[in-house]
């Protein structure tokens, strides 16, 4: 059964679509892998009973000869950030410990609509805040990558359980979320592909709010292709989110031609960082040279607002964050402590004890930045910053279709690293939150490996809109690098 | 500007989170050091530059005044910590909120 | 300046302004699907969103935009093609997103003005500073249990209008008044039922005092003052308690204050010692609302003609005195009762009976007009009656409160109880003979020059007749009679 877990998705929905095997086989190869795999951390709770229902349900369909789903049969882990109807949803935080939202997400209603098959609730870092999956009440999700030292790394964040099960096989996708880089990033640190669309694409309805102008759901997998099968389904105009866009959902998928011959790539110099590993370097012009070989054209780009993007973002996400995290009070769901007896310590000690470090710390900032004699100081200036970085955008893309930059300054780090300087923490995000700001598709795609054999990624950023070029850029890539190594703890197994 | 103890007490409050003498000293150090290092954005000339709220570059669409939604009192009040008769239940509001 | 306090250092005059949340009448909340009905069981008219649920996300109603458009032409007031929803940040039971999406830099509504009517037929002009669209928060239940408090959200996220006014108001019955002048414009315009009972207008009122000629003072803010009696109260007491103080060599503090109905004062809403600090900024959730100028002009297409155009024209169409025409102008129901019954008819006498009659026993029934068993077409039918002399005024008045009690028609009753005026000359002629062979002293002391007992002889004749001979027809032959 083994095989069944190292699937492709499209590779599963042939084979079931062939009856080579059911829906409940598959499902059932991945709960007996999940189970085996629990030290990785990556799910805070298991839905084996749910998912062998949907699987079932989905073998009565196939075998009625119903019209197949999208993802008709395929077992998923979904970030527990999304609110799953009767199933809890915690967005890894005692805040929310025990919290069963009696509805489910417009996400994955449409994943399950198409016959997509749920097998637990993915660990995060606390409300999507952190770059490796550190600061989840749950406990640090660890990735099944490791470097020549043996040590713990993390899988990234704040997608790090998400990205953790697709590498393990324990998931053959899963849903995440990207604040500030947050699919790319793990993506990258689990030899992963993973797409943050245009902003408006996937509906935000029913994901827990982190920074409402910046959350972009999106999913991860192994490939670019089952990347772009899942989005097909995760995406669409949805009227109880204001912010949803009204556009046709193209075939992603049917971009994939490889054929390049006409595009032209944008190589922005502002992402030559000095103190990044030369690794990366080289990785990135291995992209540009295979993009060249596929026919794109190379030119050189500015995006000259770039070095301001993690400032800016890191006044505008946590005076979001301040403002949606004021909900969880102790009143109508959640974490009360049981240490108030007036309404004033309900609110401060049900906050203090429900919430974790990094997520006080965020509240803190965003509190601070939009109040009174220095809101227009911080938060206005920080807008005004945010339009100059999408104006570089715009102007980059009269000259090119799309932009090729690595994913993330460094590989996978151990786990405990950068840990006492959030600043350092922070650094993480410096390739990818631009592209939040600016609300454009970008993808990570596994390019390599580093000298520890440990996964490295490179980011295609395109317009609004416009996520069929990026899989396209992305598929080249893909198919160039042949990144096919598996990580260490399964390469026994398989 | 860095941040003193005194702001952060302020900050929390306004916050609603209980921290103590020791939180707030760490809380200080850290959300300053955040604060300096954001500052840089001072540098950047933003003259007649109009703030971006959102890049969601479409029209707000409204909805239709229908009932279509409410009506599920046990849903509402199923994950509360307490609740009576219908209601939510809270310590005692002793001031009232301006 | 008209309305001064007399002080002990000289006289004082009070500056008010005024900010009134109304709810908009609509069928579903400001941002969510659920019901705006009033009185339900706690918690039932909440949806998911109003209880913000983890992520729940707003979607704005259309009807309570144009709502407040609407109000916003009726105020005369600049209607804003672009305004902003923005979270105003704070904590408490009732407010389940810990903010308030409300509009703060950029209203739908900007600057307009009302007319308020004063005593004596004078007319203020009113400012109104901005109008802004609003969630109203849920509600809290004090008294059910000694040490807990009770939330029920069912108010939660329901359409207010704040409407705030410009300080032009300068005593208490300003302040009546314009409050009872917007009451009046929202329930034409249909966008609040204007009930301050059930909480759908609220007042807050901006008071401070000043020597006439002096920059404004310090204003104390006061919340709470929830009907007109209460208006006029709170500001008495107020103004009273600002003078005592600044008079007393004290100054007055900016600050919340709660009007307490029980007791008859305002007293400080003491909040924590750092002043609120509500952190706006725009909701992310929400993009910019953009209007267009011919959806405005569509709306204000419909607009129903507005109390005071009314006024103006009742008093000029129809002749009705000023103070006719405030009354029947005061609710639009009343209005549009009163010109059925006035159309093709005398319009002052179709004013007196909506006024003096209909008016009179609804009030004393507790009867809503709506409710009136008597329509304008009988009101009419009745008034038609007296005009072709079927019957007199006088026998009318007996009609009309049995049309009330049966619903039937004028007309109908005259006919069952035999009301008929007699107008046959011959008929009345022969009653008077008998009246004036029955009376011969009164006869003589008339003729002797009694002029007075001429009524004595009318009374007589009706009292014969039952009241159903014709006036007139009894003047004229008396007075032959009685003359020749
Ligand atoms: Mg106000
Ligand atoms: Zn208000």
């Amino acid at each position: 059964m083994t095989a069944l877990t190292h699937l492709s998705i499209a590779a599963a929905l042939d084979a079931l679509e062939k009856k080579e095997f059911s829906a409940r086989e598959l499902t059932q190869a991945h709960i007996e892998a999940m189970e085996s795999r629990r030290e990785l951390n990556a799910y805070i709770i298991e839905t084996p009973d749910i998912a062998l229902s949907q699987a079932d349900n989905s073998d009565k369909r196939r075998a009625k000869g119903d019209k197949a789903g999208l993802l008709e049969g395929i077992p998923l882990a979904i970030k527990d950030l999304f609110c799953t109807d009767n199933v809890q949803t915690t967005a890894a935080s005692n805040i929310l410990k025990g919290f069963i939202p009696p509805y489910e997400s417009t996400v994955t209603r449409k994943l399950f609509d198409d016959g997509a098959v749920m097998l637990g609730k993915a660990n995060l870092d606390q409300f999507a805040m952190g770059s490796s999956n550190t600061t989840s009440a749950f406990g640090n999700v660890i990735n099944p990558w490791r470097g020549d030292d043996g040590r713990d790394l993390v899988p990234g964040g704040s997608s790090g359980g998400s990205a953790a099960a697709v590498a393990a096989r324990i998931a053959m996708g899963a849903t995440a979320t990207d604040t500030g880089g947050s699919i790319r990033q793990p993506a990258a640190f689990c030899g992963l592909a993973g797409i943050k669309p245009t902003y408006g694409r996937c509906s935000r309805w029913g994901v827990i709010a982190f920074a409402s102008s910046l959350d972009h759901p999106g999913p991860i997998a192994r490939t670019v292709e089952d990347c772009a099968l899942m989005l097909r389904s995760m995406s669409g105009h949805d009227p109880m989110d204001s912010t949803s866009a009204q556009r046709d959902v193209p075939d992603f998928a049917a971009a994939l031609t490889g054929d390049l011959r006409g595009l032209k790539i944008g190589i922005p110099k502002e992402y030559r960082l000095d103190g990044i590993p030369a690794e990366i370097d080289t990785v990135w012009e291995q992209g540009i040279a295979w993009l060249k070989d596929a026919g794109a054209e190379i030119v050189d780009i500015t995006l000259p607002h770039t070095k301001h993007a993690l400032p800016t973002y890191y006044i505008i996400a946590p005076a979001e964050a301040s403002s949606n995290l004021a909900r969880y009070d102790g009143v109508r769901y959640g974490h009360r402590s049981a240490e108030a007896s007036t309404l004033s310590e309900m609110y401060s000690k049900t906050r203090a004890e429900g919430f974790g470090e990094e997520v006080k710390r965020r509240i803190m900032i965003g509190t601070y930045v939009l109040s009174a004699g220095y809101y227009d100081a911080y938060y206005i200036k920080a807008q005004k910053v945010r339009r100059l970085i999408l104006n570089d955008f715009t102007a980059a893309y009269e000259k090119c279709d799309a932009i090729l930059t690595p994913t993330a300054p460094s590989a996978a780090f151990p786990i405990g690293e950068n840990e006492d300087d959030p600043l350092k923490m922070y650094l993480n995000d410096v390739f990818t939150v631009t592209a939040n700001l600016a609300g454009v598709p970008a993808m990570s795609v596994p390019a390599g490996l580093d000298a520890r054999g440990l996964p490295l990624g490179l980011q295609i950023l395109g317009r609004a809109w416009d996520e069929e070029t990026v899989f396209k850029v992305a598929g080249v890539i893909e198919r160039s690098a042949k990144f096919e190594t598996l990580p260490q703890m399964l390469r026994k197994a398989a | 500007m860095s941040m003193d103890k005194e702001t952060v007490r302020k900050v929390a409050s306004l916050a609603n989170i209980e921290m103590d003498e020791a939180e707030l000293e760490r809380a200080a150090a850290q959300i300053s050091g955040i604060i300096d290092w954001v500052e840089q954005l001072g540098a950047v000339n933003t003259d007649n530059i109009e703030p971006l709220a959102n890049v969601a570059n479409i029209e707000l669409s409204l909805r239709a005044d229908s009932i279509t939604d409410g009506n599920y009192q046990d849903k509402i009040l199923a994950n509360a910590p307490e609740h009576t008769q219908g209601f939510f239940v809270v310590p005692k509001i002793v001031e009232q909120q301006s | 300046m008209a309305y001064l306090t007399q002080g002990e250092t000289g006289e004082w005059e009070t500056v008010i302004g005024m900010e009134i949340h109304a709810q908009i009448t609509a069928n579903s909340k400001l941002f969510s699907g659920a019901s705006t009905l009033f009185g339900a069981e706690p918690n039932t008219q909440v949806s998911i969103v109003d209880a913000a649920m983890p992520g729940m996300l707003p979607v704005l109603n259309a009807y309570c935009v144009e709502q407040a458009v609407r109000t916003g032409l009726g105020l005369n007031a600049k209607i804003n093609h672009t305004s902003v929803f923005e979270r105003k940040n704070y904590f408490y039971p009732d407010l389940p997103q810990g903010y308030q999406i409300s509009q703060f830099l950029h209203p739908i509504v900007g600057e307009g003005r009302i007319e308020i009517d004063l005593e004596g037929g004078k007319v203020k002009e009113i400012g109104i500073t901005r109008l802004h669209l609003e969630q109203d928060a849920g509600k809290s239940v004090h008294d059910l249990h000694p040490s807990k408090s009770f939330v029920d959200l069912n108010r939660s996220g329901c359409a207010l209008m704040e409407i705030v006014s410009e300080p032009d108001i300068n005593s208490p019955e300003e302040a009546v008044a314009y409050l009872s002048k917007l009451r009046m414009i929202l329930r034409y315009l249909g966008t609040c039922d204007g009930n301050m009972e059930e909480g759908s207008m609220r007042a807050d009122v901006n008071i401070s005092v000043r020597k006439p000629g002096d920059g404004l003072g310090t204003r104390a803010e006061i919340k709470n003052v929830n009907s007109l009696k209460a208006v006029q109260q709170a500001i008495d007491y107020e103004v009273a308690r600002q003078i005592e103080i600044i008079e007393g060599g004290g100054k007055i503090v900016q600050e919340t204050r709660l009007w307490d109905p029980n007791k008859g004062v305002t007293r400080s809403m003491r909040s924590k010692e750092e002043a609120h600090d509500y952190r706006y900024f725009p909701d992310p959730d929400l993009l910019p609302l953009h209007i267009q100028a011919d959806w405005i002009a569509g709306i204000k297409e419909t607009l129903p003609e507005l109390p005071d155009q009314k006024k103006h024209r009742f008093i000029g169409e129809y002749g009705l005195s000023p103070y006719d025409a405030g009354v029947l102008i005061a609710e639009r129901n009343r209005a549009a009762f009163f010109e059925a019954v006035a159309k093709g008819r005398d319009p002052k006498l179709a004013a007196n009976w909506v006024i003096n009659e209909l008016l009179g026993i609804l009030n004393k029934n507790a009867t809503a007009l709506d409710d009136s068993p008597i329509s304008a077409a009988q009101l009419g039918a009745l008034i038609d009656l007296i005009a072709d002399n079927t019957i007199s005024g006088k026998i009318a008045k007996d009609v009309f409160p049995l049309m009330y009690e049966t619903g039937k028609d004028a007309g109908q009753i005259v006919e069952e109880k035999g009301l008929k005026q007699v107008t046959d000359t011959g008929a009345i002629e022969a009653v008077i003979d008998s009246i004036i062979a029955a009376n011969p002293d009164n006869v003589a002391a008339y003729r002797g020059g009694k002029d007075k007992l001429f009524g004595f002889f009318v009374g007589q004749v009706m009292k014969e007749t039952q009241g159903k001979a014709n006036p007139a027809a009894v003047n004229d032959l008396l007075k032959k009679k009685l003359d020749a």
